[in-house]
């Protein structure tokens, strides 16, 4: 291959590091109206008063808007295909907040200033309600976070308010109760994962103008312009057809930025008001007003035979979805779904649980979806049955965990909301990655410990980890190929990037299908006017899926030249040789360039383009394992990670540095969950973490070393044989980190994050004799 | 009121407000490189150099920068094209939000530490947050601009 499997510059990182304009703020029009939210001081509230004249009287507003403006239209903000899996459980503006920092009115004026002073000039008064802050008190509460009779699900998801409930499930495979009782060892444990917030650097962004004919056009900073397209036309009653969306250059986006969130208000302002008008949320909004991560709570019992023979995984979960219940039950299900199909081997399996409403910030998508807090339970828990069985954590896996060729039926019953497939892992090598993850940090060295002085211990942890490739016949992706004159492409694809590179690997793809140079593919995404439909960046799909459309039309354009090379030798396309540059037959010979113009301006004259697209039948797992070696500080719990070993398999690496890029960031982003992380809130049900100094992320003096390398693998259904690789580097941290701290000191930390104070406290427990 | 700035090595005239930030005045003349981030001085992407030193734009104000001279990546283009490649070639690049601003406050630590070592560069570059990349890649390709230049 010339072009795939090659470490190819970015398409698009030399113009953004010199500064060109390019996210959705740089283009903002320079005359948009600023739009303010009025936000909720209160958990939970009914607004019984709501006086706007004195706020629109001040000179420079030009409309405040409250929920006496809109119909009650339920939607989800969710940002799914449709019909979503999420409740539609939320208004445009209602007269009820939900959460500190919901929505309650909203201003537009002419600049920043005018607008706060205009939020301070409404009049409000609130009923306030007792709030739900305790997740795991909120099913059957007599207090209900939702009790609007609009609010309904689009299937059936386990949705009922009147228990609190946003999503609830259940399956099972075999007889649990029966394999536990079986098992000569059993572990039983709780979990807990907490909030983590996206902080993706640019803050979520969006603006709207009216076009000059007269068509609603927002620019905003979004992982899914065609769902947004979809809710806006849905929360406002705004025909489809006149609103286009843009997605410009996206700063980060992790889940965050797949549903909607400015862009509801924006919308309504510029359609009444006429005038362009612009949002970006402060970073105490993008903390307190977007959403997280769903914090669960895992009862796991895991039942295995003195062999070292895993039989049995019960599960049971409680996942806190906040004021609204966007990806609620599907974040829930890939706790188990992207996760336990790892012990393929077991007698049987029970997952089930409740997603309950609390009055906190909604919790939504967010790299890893579940499947980062499943694994930190599951791979957690496995650790503590192996110290049970007294069997080396590496040699359990690699006994009970799946490999090529196998299959789980959790992939059949469990898909994305609904009924799953069932498939067989085509590529695995998970064997490789625990094989060589174990070589590199030289686990049969070091593992468990090693005392290097007085007070400070090394030692090792790991954890395995699955994903998947997008969501098998839900999503779709469709990719458009232009061949223009002088021979070059252009590439339209509604694949969105986000910064992970999606617009270059995708070029890649089109390159090696074309059999050209990445430089005569020019890439544009994502426009829902210009470019075809693609369901958004989630859920891993855009190698796999978006770059099956791009593989398919850039077969088919090949195969379009060579059709009208044919016919300009007038000979039978079979007879034709192309290698991308010059097409012959016999002595004929014509370069791509001059067919080209030949189709433009001479003879036969046409447009070839072709539009194709793919959606995926199955999901193939990316696989790794995740090793770290630390240092801990047994007189502070301090723990210094020295290195972190990942052995990916996610098929053939389109780009092999991008995709390293892909996992480092997601190990990062995962050592931050497992380390510090934390959106906390007050007992008033404040956010405590509502700044970048109060909730902070990995520096670079936290990082020292990450060893990242690929196995040789191939998905046969994947585009040159690749799957997706966006989340899979998220998931094994903190359970590998876990395992690694209990390694060193003995104790078992299992609620996120593993701070120094806990380790401190749970070494004196020890030392007590207790726990 | 009116300020004089030396923005970029050219004379400007703003007419800013006494709370105005100096992001928002130079955002305003469409210095695009220069980002929002974390409104707090938390994250850096909003770095600006005054009179040469890193300084975070989001909590100054631009009264302050009266007379005195604001440099941003703008007026080091090739320096960001230089260093751009060897983004490229280790895979450094994601989202690109932080990258104007990490290309600035290289240049600085260039002025101010001469032949930084590992150390120098991280502790140099710590209030530059990157949530995409893991630092790894930006490091080796950070190290390898400065070994190239170096060399020349």
């Amino acid at each position: 291959m010339k072009v795939v499997n090659h470490a190819l510059p970015s398409i698009d990182g030399k113009g953004l590091m010199m500064g060109k304009p390019a996210y959705s703020d740089d283009l903002a029009d320079p005359t948009s109206l600023i739009v303010k939210v009025l936000r909720s001081p209160h958990p939970y509230a009914k607004i019984t008063k709501i006086d706007t004249s004195k706020a629109s009287a001040l000179e420079g507003v030009e409309i405040v808007l409250t929920y006496k403006d809109f119909d009650r239209r339920p939607f989800t903000r969710a940002g799914q295909g449709y019909p979503e899996p999420s409740p539609h459980d939320k208004f445009v503006l209602d007269d009820h907040v939900r959460y500190i920092g919901d929505e309650a009115a909203a201003v537009a004026a002419i600049d920043l200033k005018t607008a706060e002073k205009a939020l301070k000039l409404i009049d409000i008064e609130y009923e306030v309600l007792e709030p739900v802050l305790d997740f795991e008190t909120a099913f059957e509460n007599k207090i209900l976070v939702h009790e609007e009779p609009e609010i309904h699900d689009m299937f059936p998801i386990g949705f009922d308010p009147k228990k609190n409930l946003a999503a609830a499930y259940h399956m099972h495979v075999g007889d649990v109760d029966k394999s536990l009782e079986e098992s000569e060892v059993i572990v039983e444990e709780s979990f807990y994962t907490q909030a983590q917030a996206h902080v993706m650097l640019e803050p979520h962004t969006v603006n709207a103008r009216i076009d000059y004919q007269g068509r609603l056009v927002i620019y905003s900073s979004t992982q899914t312009p065609i769902h947004v397209r979809r809710i806006i036309s849905q929360g406002l009653d705004y025909p489809l057809s006149k609103i286009r969306v843009i997605k410009p250059r996206v700063g980060g986006g992790f889940g965050g930025k797949q549903a909607i969130h400015g862009e509801m208000l924006v919308s309504a302002v510029t359609l009444r008001t006429g005038k362009p008008s612009k949002m970006i949320y402060t970073r105490k909004e993008v903390f307190e007003s977007s959403y997280s991560r769903h914090p669960m709570r895992f009862d796991l019992r895991l039942g295995a035979m003195k062999d070292g023979t895993l039989k049995a995984i019960d599960c049971w979960v409680v996942s806190d979805t906040g004021a609204y219940g966007e990806h609620a039950l599907t974040v829930f299900m890939v706790a188990a779904a992207k996760v336990f199909p790892l012990y393929n081997k077991v007698d049987s399996v029970r997952f089930h649980g409740n997603v309950v409403y609390t009055n906190h910030t909604p919790a939504g998508a967010y790299r890893g979806y579940g499947a980062i807090q499943g694994n930190f339970a599951l791979e957690s828990a496995i650790d503590m049955l192996c110290h049970k069985l007294d069997v080396d954590p590496v040699e359990f896996r690699q006994k009970n965990m799946i490999k090529e060729t196998e299959t789980s039926p959790i992939f059949k019953i469990m898909g994305e909301g609904t009924e799953g497939i069932e498939m067989f892992m085509e590529s695995c090598k998970l064997d490789y990655c625990v094989k060589r993850g174990s070589e590199l940090v030289k686990w049969k060295e070091k593992y468990p410990r090693k005392q290097i002085s007085n007070s400070k211990v090394k030692a090792v942890g790991m954890a395995i980890a699955m994903q998947g490739s997008g969501i098998p016949y839900i999503d779709m992706a469709a990719a458009t190929i232009k061949l223009n004159d002088d021979g070059f492409y252009n590439l339209m694809i509604g694949a969105t990037d986000i910064g992970q590179g999606s617009d270059t690997i995708l070029a890649q793809i089109a390159a090696e299908a074309l059999g050209t140079t990445l430089d005569k593919v020019i890439v544009y995404s994502s426009d829902t006017d210009l470019t075809p439909y693609d369901t958004g960046a989630y859920a891993s799909s855009t190698t796999y899926v978006s770059g099956n459309a791009v593989l398919k039309a850039g077969k088919e354009m090949r195969q379009m030249i060579v059709d009208e090379a044919a016919k300009v030798f007038k000979v039978e396309p079979d007879e034709v040789e192309y290698d991308g540059i010059i097409l012959k037959s016999g002595e004929q010979e014509i370069t791509l360039k001059d067919l080209s113009n030949r189709l433009f301006y001479n003879e036969d004259q046409k447009q070839l383009q072709i539009t194709s697209s793919y959606y995926g039948t199955k999901s193939p797992p990316p696989f790794m394992a995740g090793f770290v070696e630390i240092d801990l500080d047994i007189e502070t719990g301090e723990v210094d990670i020295i290195d972190y070993v990942s052995i990916v398999d996610c098929g053939t690496t389109i780009n092999p540095m991008l995709a390293k890029g892909q996992v480092e960031g997601g190990i990062v982003q995962g050592i931050g969950m497992a380390m510090y992380e934390e959106v906390l809130y007050s007992k008033s049900g404040q956010l405590i973490t509502n700044d970048m100094m109060n909730y902070r992320i990995p520096t670079r003096r936290e990082i020292h070393n990450l060893t990242t390398e690929f196995a040789d693998s191939y998905e046969k259904s994947g585009p040159y044989g690749a799957k997706s690789v966006g989340e899979i580097g998220i998931d094994t941290p903190p359970a590998a980190l876990a395992n690694a701290i209990y390694n060193a000191v003995g104790v078992r930390i299992t609620t996120l994050p593993i701070t120094p104070e806990k380790i401190l406290m749970a070494i004196k427990e020890l030392e007590k004799g207790g726990k | 009121m009116k300020i004089n700035v030396l923005v970029n090595g050219q004379k400007k005239i703003y007419d800013v407000l006494p709370d105005e930030y100096l992001l928002d005045t130079l955002r305003a003349d469409h210095l695009y490189s220069i980002k929002r981030g974390c409104d707090n001085s938390s994250c850096g992407v909003c770095t600006v150099l005054f009179d040469g030193k890193p300084v975070q734009s989001c909590s100054m104000l631009s009264m302050k920068a009266d007379g005195h001279s604001i440099t941003t990546i703008e007026g080091h283009q090739d320096e960001a094209k230089r260093l751009s490649e060897h983004f490229g070639h280790q895979g450094a690049d994601q989202c690109g939000y932080c990258n104007s601003s990490l290309a600035l406050t290289v240049h600085a630590m260039k002025t101010e530490i001469e032949k930084p070592t590992e150390e120098d560069i991280k502790e140099y570059l710590v209030g530059n947050l990157c949530r995409c990349t893991g630092y790894e890649a930006q490091h080796r390709a950070i190290k390898l601009c400065l070994e190239e230049e170096d060399e020349k």
